[in-house]
């Protein structure tokens, strides 16, 4: 575990997209000299790889809607010692495309970077044909993939750099809207280590991607109240941190994890595995309850389907209030 | 008729290398209790042409950067490919006996971790022409002067993954890449039909598919090494053009009563039928060489 290089002092915070942080991270990386190519499913104007596609457009391979050849034509490009960068949402790379990255991309262990934009239910009110709230789980039970979902900009900017050199296929959950910068520049990443970006006893939440500026917001609210929550944040779900999971767990003995999916083999899922094989602990898991989402405003959803630090700060509070209860 | 080949083996040479291929291919499937029969028989003249004729490239550096890449799309010959690689020079033929055997480089289907000459893993229909278009997309970004080649079965072209790939391939005008149907008409089970259930015709005119596609097309006798040699003559003269080869095949070819008999899709032969097929098959040799 390392204490991270977190921005608490600028309120309000500054927004920033994921996605056209990655267009523009893109880029960079590829003007430092790495060999990279985007393959994009017709949708670069949404997923930001336009911004890569102006800067390289020699390296710019539009696949049109066909994702599935997309994963092949990544795979032997791969062989080739390009790595491959997908633009597609996370709802179709991780579902369509999952027999093509089972079998060319993660059994062969080549250099291909799953990139799944717009992931989680806040899609820019496209429903539930578009909204991912299973690629974690699926993307954890297939060997050989590493599961990355950063918080901010800042951070996907330092994953980036990370797993362009990893030399492993890789997913990388991001996500449409802007969301607040929680790190700041000298933030390192190293993939597999989580970051603990607040402390406490009372009580340790652990939470991946954007749902982590939410899972602050909660720990500030019980902070008011007079209780001193961690806040963990977990940006690579495999390979997982287990000692950071556990310290936090020793620590707070109660545990609330929180994310943007389903509760059932995602994060939630992720840390239960780990707890219950190394620290049993008591536990909530904030998510989606098994269900698929639907069309709205990013607010609305986050309130109807449990993800609100409102809602998040109620479910601790519960969970507060039964502490002490015995771990069976 | 004889003709001039850049490897310099007649077509005597490459039709014995083809009953030797038949031959330790049924000796690997009795060997391993399990593997596929028809369709590897079906496609092994068209890999025993490929690699000791038309492909360039060095068993002894199997990762040479400016190889030409073969991708065998479906997968379940793999020990064709295998027997064809071993008696290339890959690995010793030897190796042949631990087909399908636990920690064996030689798995079910074709693994490019495992054995170095796999130049794509494959196994799950349908999915090696778009591995085909990323080397074939990549070698001309690299100013790389190989050819890709990608075989295909006609039982795997019902998956949209192929039709995704070749409409990509005409779009790119990929030149560099070459898709060989392996045109044996005979799947596994088949269709419902007036008298129950038949096996012909996978898929109609497959060539008005691919033409359809933007592909050029040629067909070939699959078992002749002549007619294969013209046909990938013409593929690799093609400039801007991905070519789409239909190659007529007869499933369990070189052993009469394997060939065209769908119960040899995946059957184990007993000792009697495997001395009988290699009877069979090293008789034919003979009669073709005039000898017999």
């Amino acid at each position: 575990m390392s204490e991270s290089t977190i921005d608490l002092t600028s309120e309000p915070r500054a927004n920033e997209a994921l996605r056209e942080v990655w267009g523009q991270t893109l880029c960079e990386l590829t003007e430092a000299g790495a060999n990279t190519v985007v393959l994009d499913g017709d949708l670069a104007n949404s997923t930001r790889a336009d911004i890569f596609a102006e800067c390289f457009p020699e390296r710019f391979f539009e696949m049109g809607i066909a994702e599935q050849n997309m994963a092949g034509v990544a795979a032997g490009l791969a062989t080739l010692g390009y790595t491959p960068w997908l633009s597609s949402f996370a709802a179709f790379l991780t579902s369509r495309d999952l027999d093509q990255i089972r079998i060319v991309i993660a059994q062969p262990g080549l250099d291909v970077k799953i990139c799944g934009g717009y992931s989680g239910i806040l899609t820019g009110k496209t429903g539930k044909t578009h909204q991912s709230v299973e690629d974690i789980a699926t993307f954890r039970a297939l060997p050989g993939i590493d599961v990355i979902a950063p918080a901010d900009g800042q951070e996907l900017r330092a994953a980036m750099n990370a797993i362009a050199i990893s030399g492993r296929p890789t997913y990388l959950r991001l996500t449409r809207d802007a969301s607040p910068v929680i790190f700041t520049g000298s933030y390192q990443f190293e993939i597999g280590q989580a970051q603990l970006l607040r402390a406490g006893t009372d009580l340790g939440i652990i939470s991946t991607g954007v749902q982590t500026v939410r899972a602050l917001d909660t720990a500030y609210q019980l902070a008011q109240r007079g209780f001193e929550a961690a806040v963990l944040h977990v940006p690579t779900i495999k390979p997982i941190d287990i000692d950071a999971i556990v310290e936090v767990a020793d620590r707070a003995n109660l545990i609330m994890t929180a994310e943007d999916h389903s509760i059932i083999g995602g994060l939630g899922g992720a840390v239960a595995e780990v707890l219950g094989e190394h620290r049993p602990t008591r536990m909530k898991r904030i998510g989606i309850q098994d269900r698929f989402g639907e069309s709205g405003p990013n607010d609305a959803l986050l309130e109807k389907y449990g993800l609100s630090a409102d809602y998040m700060f109620g479910r601790a509070l519960e969970l507060l209030g039964s502490k002490g209860d015995a771990v069976a | 008729m004889t003709q001039t080949r850049r490897s310099g083996r007649s077509t005597a040479e490459l039709d014995e290398l083809s009953v030797r291929t038949r031959e330790l291919i049924l000796r690997s499937v009795f060997e391993a209790g399990a593997g596929h029969i028809g369709g590897p028989l079906s496609v092994t003249d068209i890999l025993v042409n490929l690699y000791f004729d038309r492909l360039s490239v060095d068993p002894e550096d199997p990762r040479k950067p400016d190889r030409d890449r073969l991708i065998l799309s479906k997968g379940h010959s793999s020990i064709a490919l295998y027997t064809v690689l071993a008696l290339r020079g890959y690995f010793p033929v030897e190796e042949l006996a631990t087909f399908d055997a636990i920690d064996s480089r030689l798995q079910g289907h074709p693994c490019m971790k495992t054995l170095p000459g796999v130049d794509m893993s494959t196994g799950s229909l349908g999915q090696g022409l778009s591995p085909g278009v990323g080397m074939a997309l990549g070698a001309r970004h690299s100013g790389l002067d190989f050819h890709t080649w990608v075989i295909l079965g006609d039982g795997e072209i019902q998956e949209g993954q192929i039709w995704e790939a070749c409409f990509t391939a005409s779009r790119y005008e990929l030149g560099n890449l070459t898709a060989i149907l392996d045109y044996n008409r005979l799947p596994q089970f088949g269709w419902p039909s007036a008298g129950g259930y038949t096996r012909e015709r996978p898929i109609e005119n497959p060539a008005a598919k691919f033409a359809a596609f933007g592909w050029d097309t040629v067909e070939c006798d699959g078992h002749d090494h002549e007619s294969l040699s013209a046909a990938f003559d013409q593929a690799e003269a093609a400039t801007d053009h991905p070519t789409a080869i239909i190659a007529n095949t007869v499933k369990g070819k070189g052993v009469s009563f394997m060939e065209a008999d769908h119960a040899w899709h995946a059957k184990v032969p007993t000792q009697q039928e495997l001395d009988d097929a290699v009877a069979e098959l090293t008789s034919d040799m003979l009669t073709a060489a005039g000898t017999a």
